[in-house]
């Protein structure tokens, strides 16, 4: 299949994570009493935008050695090598 | 309740769930591509999609109410009711399932036994699953009905209150239509994965607030009584335990008969290894879900625990099954509720006085109870996703059975592929159209649904004993195999219509014929159903066979264990090997039922 699902998974919880975070920020700081006063939505948003971003990552990398080991598999390394200029 | 904040985590998601649909439509080209997700899902995700497809939000809801209810021995439904299973489907069953090139379980049966054999497997499924999906949506929609948190909206638009279950039923009914109807089996699966992450990133946070608050494993087990921390404690005997099953009817019955029949003969599980892109990643898919599967209790068991454990709530913040329960909320447990009488607005008892609670809002109570709005649309999101994929694991099972094994087979064999790939996404449209008429039955007569359920029970309960031989005695024959399941159907049946659990009526729980046994409780009563129902099978499935002709040999290479090759796994890394997974998953289990004696 050509569609990696950490991109789209990625992408979500990047998404989720920036709007959580965003509004623990930004909200209201009283809403937290029932959460044990930890302001929940800015840990746990964080937490979800680490893990998005890990999983674009991965899922890029993947994407480039899917397109490497397509092409002749020995030119890999070499590929690589001049991918980082 | 619901700010803004909440809504846009869930629209976001809808976006996405349907965005992967819309991604996948253009490589829908063949049959193979909808159906079978042109076997070439990575093992990873084809793993948790096993996994997800299976949680449903029965189960999640299920998991945690059977906690509140038994405590930490519900997790016997995973480390000895599920992983077993799991172990045995990867390394032994597998390189049937996927090296035959069958398309389904069903087709399978057809390879191996006979057309009667595979009718009445794919016609039973194929109805169980749209019932299966019908009952689900059906509770989903009175959950989200019961939370009273969709009532503003629905308000606005100057609908009835009533209006949210029918709301609940269409929107995640339409959701589900659109992107299996685009994608297909891969957009099912790619959308289980996006779930099973979801539903983890919703509930791990309420299981970090609630032991934060209780003190910890060790602060739960001072609030609450020994047998609701030790999952082995008075396993002994049936009537020393909470579940009130004796520790050889619950490894029997539950540990080898239900858990096997289901994890190893299920099409709607056993469809996502066979979209695997090889044979080892097929035999890996079930072996990767195991250790995600085994740390569940965590997730969703826990709760529960967490829920009975805190102070009895006097006002009621929570939710309860009548919006004026709060009087009869002090009658609960925790932050459980009491299920309250329809007729008197008071707490239901049963015959000997004893409140009974309503533990299937354990998890619903549990995250009105910790989460602020925010976190709250993510846990309300994870408890949709978990419902949505519960549902297209059904759907994309029906559609593929009812395309290949009932429709190609017997209606309509010569069609081109391009037909049945049309047929594919009717089949889709249609199914979740009966789900939706089954879901408004459930409303109208619960116990049709109910002698339904019983009726599938009685069905399933044998199906591994003919697995079992069908795979790995050669001289199994077709006859052998349907008489078998047959009898075993029959006996299961049978076996109901004796006996009946402690202080249930004669009916839909039993004893409907005379009453010979009474069993402690309902549990005990299923576990021994299906170990009477498998060996009825497994007899006579022998008797049979041996009685009729045998099939050549040839016919039968690829299908059965001595006339297949074994596959090879030696020029793996070893965390690819199915056989390494297997020992590490098993020693796992194993310390995990130490810890938790």
């Amino acid at each position: 299949m050509k569609l990696d699902i950490r991109l789209p998974l990625g992408l979500l919880f990047v998404v989720f994570g920036l709007l959580l975070g965003g509004f623990g920020l930004a909200g209201n700081q009283a809403i937290y009493d029932r959460s044990l006063g930890i302001n929940v939505n800015l840990w746990w948003g964080v937490v979800m935008l680490a893990f998005g971003l890990v999983m674009i990552l991965m899922g890029r990398r993947g994407a480039r050695l899917a397109e490497n080991s397509s092409e002749s598999p020995a030119d890999e390394v070499v590929v690589r090598a001049t991918s980082k200029h | 309740m619901l700010t803004g904040i909440d809504w846009t985590i869930m629209i976001v998601y809808f976006v996405f769930v349907l965005g992967i649909g819309l991604a996948l439509r253009r490589y829908m080209r063949t049959s193979t591509d909808f159906f079978l997700a042109g076997r070439a899902i990575p093992a990873w995700v084809c793993g948790l999609a096993f996994i997800s497809a299976n949680l449903g939000a029965q189960e999640v809801i299920g998991m945690a109410a059977s906690g509140a209810k038994y405590g930490i021995s519900t997790s016997h439904f995973y480390w000895i009711g599920a992983i077993p299973a799991m172990i045995f489907v990867g390394v032994f069953m597998m390189p049937f399932y996927y090296g035959s090139r069958a398309r389904s379980v069903p087709e399978y049966l057809r390879l191996r036994f006979d057309e009667k054999t595979r009718g009445f497997n794919a016609v039973s499924f194929a109805v169980m699953t749209v019932f299966s999906s019908g009952i689900s949506m059906y509770a989903m929609a009175k959950l989200i009905q019961t939370l009273h948190v969709f009532d503003a909206p629905i308000q606005r638009l100057g609908l009835p209150p009533s209006a949210v279950f029918h709301a609940g039923i269409l929107v995640s009914a339409l959701v589900v239509l659109a992107y299996i109807f685009l994608g297909g089996l891969s957009s099912a699966i790619y959308n289980e994965v996006l779930q099973f992450f979801l539903i983890v990133a919703g509930f791990l946070p309420l299981i970090f607030l609630g032991l934060r608050n209780v003190g910890g494993w060790s602060g739960l087990k001072t609030r609450l009584t020994a047998d609701y921390t030790h999952s082995w404690m008075g396993m002994g005997s049936a009537h020393t335990n909470r579940l009130g099953v004796e520790w050889f009817g619950l490894a029997m019955g539950l540990g080898f008969v239900l858990s096997f029949g289901y994890w190893c003969t299920d099409f709607l599980v056993v469809q996502r290894a066979m979209a695997a892109n090889s044979m080892s990643a097929a035999r890996r898919t079930p072996l990767i879900a195991a250790f995600p599967k085994m740390f569940f209790p965590l997730l969703v068991i826990l709760p529960g625990l967490i829920a009975i454990a805190l102070p009895t709530q006097r006002s009621s913040p929570i939710a309860s099954t009548h919006g004026v329960a709060v009087v009869a909320a002090s009658e609960g447990q925790g932050i459980i509720p009491p299920k309250i009488d329809p007729i008197t607005g008071g707490p239901l008892r049963d015959s000997k006085g004893t409140v009974q609670l309503d533990y299937d809002l354990a998890i619903p109570n549990m995250l009105l109870h910790y989460f602020p709005t925010g976190i709250l649309g993510l846990g309300l999101t994870a408890l949709l996703a978990s419902f949505m994929s519960g549902m297209a694991g059904n759907v994309t099972a029906f559609n593929t059975v009812w395309t290949y094994d009932i429709y190609q087979s017997y209606i309509n064999p010569k069609a081109s592929d391009q037909h049945y790939l049309w047929m594919g996404r009717m089949a889709t449209v249609f199914g979740i159209g009966l789900s939706i008429a089954a879901a408004y039955m459930a409303n109208s007569f619960n116990n049709i649904m109910d002698m339904l359920q019983l009726v599938f029970a009685f069905v399933n309960a044998p199906l591994f004993a003919t697995f079992l031989l069908g795979m790995f005695w050669k001289r199994t024959t077709g006859h052998g195999a349907f008489s078998g399941l047959l009898a075993g159907t029959l006996t299961a049946a049978l076996h109901n219509s004796l006996t009946l659990p402690v202080g249930a009526s004669v009916g839909i729980k039993g004893g409907w014929w005379r009453v010979v046994h009474t069993y402690p409780s309902e549990m005990a009563q299923n576990f021994w159903t299906a170990i009477f129902a498998w060996t009825a099978c497994f007899l006579v499935t022998i008797v049979v066979s041996l009685l009729t002709r045998p099939y050549e040999e040839g016919r039968l290479k690829g299908l059965v264990y001595s006339l297949t090759e074994r596959p090879r796994s030696q020029h793996l890394p070893w965390y690819q090997r199915p056989e390494i997974l297997a020992v590490i998953a098993l020693a796992i289990v194993v310390l995990l039922n130490i810890i938790f004696l």
